[in-house]
């Protein structure tokens, strides 16, 4: 099949409706749409953030995800309890491989798991007294760390523990920065719920305790915001901005630290990667310091020089030429990895089916290959998502929001791309049906994908998983007919 | 009574956005907008109205305001 009409594609969705009870096609019917790029607002297309119906395979994760593991986690000099059983905690831990630079238990904590460990005793008697006694231990046993987050599991909010009060008894204790987060995982829809969630604990806990710090301030400070360093993405940016003469002054929150968070609000513009869980915290750093923000995409070769020249906009002469300077070094470097990788890409088509800014940010990344990206959609987005993806996304393309383990299954049987983008979940499906397959949340263990640097290991990447000989291989010798079934030599 | 952020988009369009519905629309007319006083029933892109007692002086953008639905 090559391109589906609009028509197609609607007939496509209601025939996966199908096998639905009639009260759930209604409800699914709202969250699938064909791509229509004259639709200005997506909510009159597509129904988003909505809880998931009961009996389906969901592929969301839950508020303590969104801010234990995206926004909290990577920053590397605070320790993250996460306060509750111990499962959340070591199941979720250094999976998104977030990279940093230290000496991980003494100054950096990332990839480890610090948890109170719930016990039948502690849902009883309340945790509060295991708490302080932990957060006691952790600064005997890490004196260097920065400060504490306590990342509520989902008992937490049910057995009603004060974890507030706790924290400012230790913070003023210990001297150090403490901050409590309900994020327990029941609140909300999806993991979108935590980001905001951990967001507005910034907002009352860092940013408080930050204001009249000493800060040496320079035109031309910026922050990168919502880069979570995965497979060292927030490096290959960071070093664009810095070589077209800005000053990074904090990443959020990959590799970053808490004295990057409290210096942000003295940046003179935030640079916002991941809209979805970091909008909340530019919005206010405009409103309340007047910083303004702005979103940016540093996939694709295309998309990076649109996003150098949006950036060097905001400042002067000096940035602007900075900006060209930085196009035109790296302009050879990246047309001989499309001529290398063009040929072997061209035409091939592309499903994804990932979190916050992928679904839409990447696609240029893959146009650059001469990919084509035929259905796309988020886990967990609202509608200002949507309506940014629109413009991205071709006409009568797949747009899916939320979708359900059979939904995906059946519109890859049905649209049958070359590739699948999506999570470690859906990784073994596709590739038992013969589906080369992406790991797009940890870039299957490589990466970075940003930047100039990072499009060329994406295209490397790309290459290797396309067009792998092991996708001749699925077919078994028996079933492939009499004419490629060798004779054995006599 | 939404609370409602108020703030200039790039092309200096007044942008008004509710986070909890995931509203963001342009707004279309003020009532009132001079120096002195700024409010009354405010039209967004999307067709709905919203109402604020008129303030004064005008207030400064970025800011969080009050609406009642009108």
């Amino acid at each position: 099949m090559s391109t589906m009409t609009k028509q197609e594609t609607e007939d496509l969705i209601q025939e996966v409706l199908e096998v639905y009870p009639e009260k759930a096609a209604k409800d699914r019917a709202k969250h699938l749409t064909a791509n229509d790029q004259a639709v200005d607002k997506s909510s009159k297309c597509i129904t988003s953030n909505r809880k998931s119906l009961p009996g389906v395979m969901t592929i969301r994760g839950c508020a303590y995800a969104g801010s234990r593991g995206v926004v909290w986690g990577p920053v590397k000099d605070m320790i993250h309890i996460s306060h509750g059983p111990v499962g959340c905690g070591q199941y979720s831990r250094a999976g998104r491989r977030n990279y940093y630079v230290g000496t991980t238990g003494v100054n950096t904590f990332t990839t480890m798991n610090f948890t109170s460990d719930f016990q039948e005793k502690d849902i009883v008697f309340g945790g509060d007294k295991k708490l302080a006694k932990i957060i006691d231990e952790i600064e005997m046993l890490f004196p260097l760390n920065k400060g504490i987050t306590v990342q509520s599991e989902c008992p937490i909010g049910l057995i009603g523990d004060d974890i507030e009060a706790v924290s400012k008894t230790k913070a003023e204790e210990h001297g150090k920065t403490m901050v409590p987060v309900r994020c327990e995982g029941f609140r909300g829809v999806s993991q979108s719920l935590g980001h905001h969630i951990a967001n507005d604990s910034i907002r009352d806990w860092v940013f408080p305790k930050s204001e009249g710090k000493a800060f040496e301030a320079t035109p031309y400070d910026v922050t990168i915001i919502g880069d979570y360093n995965i497979g060292g993405d927030a490096w290959s940016s960071r070093i664009l901005l810095e070589e077209m003469g800005l000053r990074v002054i904090a990443q959020w929150s990959g590799d970053g630290t808490l004295a990057e968070m409290e210096n942000t609000p003295k940046a003179k513009l935030n640079l916002l990667h991941c809209y979805r869980s970091m909008n909340y915290i530019s919005r206010y750093m405009e409103e309340k310091h007047g910083i303004p923000w702005m979103e940016y995409n540093f996939f694709g070769p295309t998309k990076i020089e649109e996003a150098l020249r949006k950036i060097a906009e905001r400042f002067d002469d000096k940035i602007k030429e900075g900006a060209e300077r930085v196009i035109e070094k790296y302009r050879p470097e990246w047309q001989a990895i499309v001529d290398k990788y063009r040929p072997r890409l061209e035409g091939k088509r592309v499903m994804l089916y990932v979190g916050g800014l992928r679904p839409r940010h990447i696609i240029g990344a893959y146009e650059d290959l001469g990919m084509e990206v035929v259905g796309t959609g988020y886990e967990f987005a609202h509608n200002d998502d949507y309506d940014r993806t629109i413009k991205e996304m071709g006409n009568a393309t797949l747009i899916y929001d939320d979708v359900t383990g059979y939904e995906f299954e059946e519109f890859v049987k049905r649209v049958k791309p070359d590739l699948i983008g999506s999570g470690i979940k859906e990784k073994y499906i596709f590739q038992k049906m013969g589906i080369p397959f992406r790991q797009m949340h940890s870039w299957d263990y490589s990466g970075p994908y940003h930047g100039y640097d990072g499009f060329a290991i994406f295209a490397r990447d790309m290459d290797m998983t396309l067009n792998n000989p092991c996708w001749d291989a699925i077919t078994p010798p028996w079933k492939r007919g009499s004419a490629d079934v060798a004779e054995a030599a006599e | 009574m939404p609370n409602v952020m108020l703030r200039r988009s790039d092309d200096g369009q007044l942008l008004f956005y509710v986070a909890k519905k995931d509203l963001e629309e342009t707004v279309v007319s003020v009532e009132t907008d001079t120096d002195d006083a700024w409010g009354g029933t405010i039209e967004l892109s999307d067709g709905s109205r919203y109402f604020i007692e008129p303030i004064s002086p005008r207030p400064d953008f970025p800011t969080t305001l009050r609406f009642n639905r009108a």
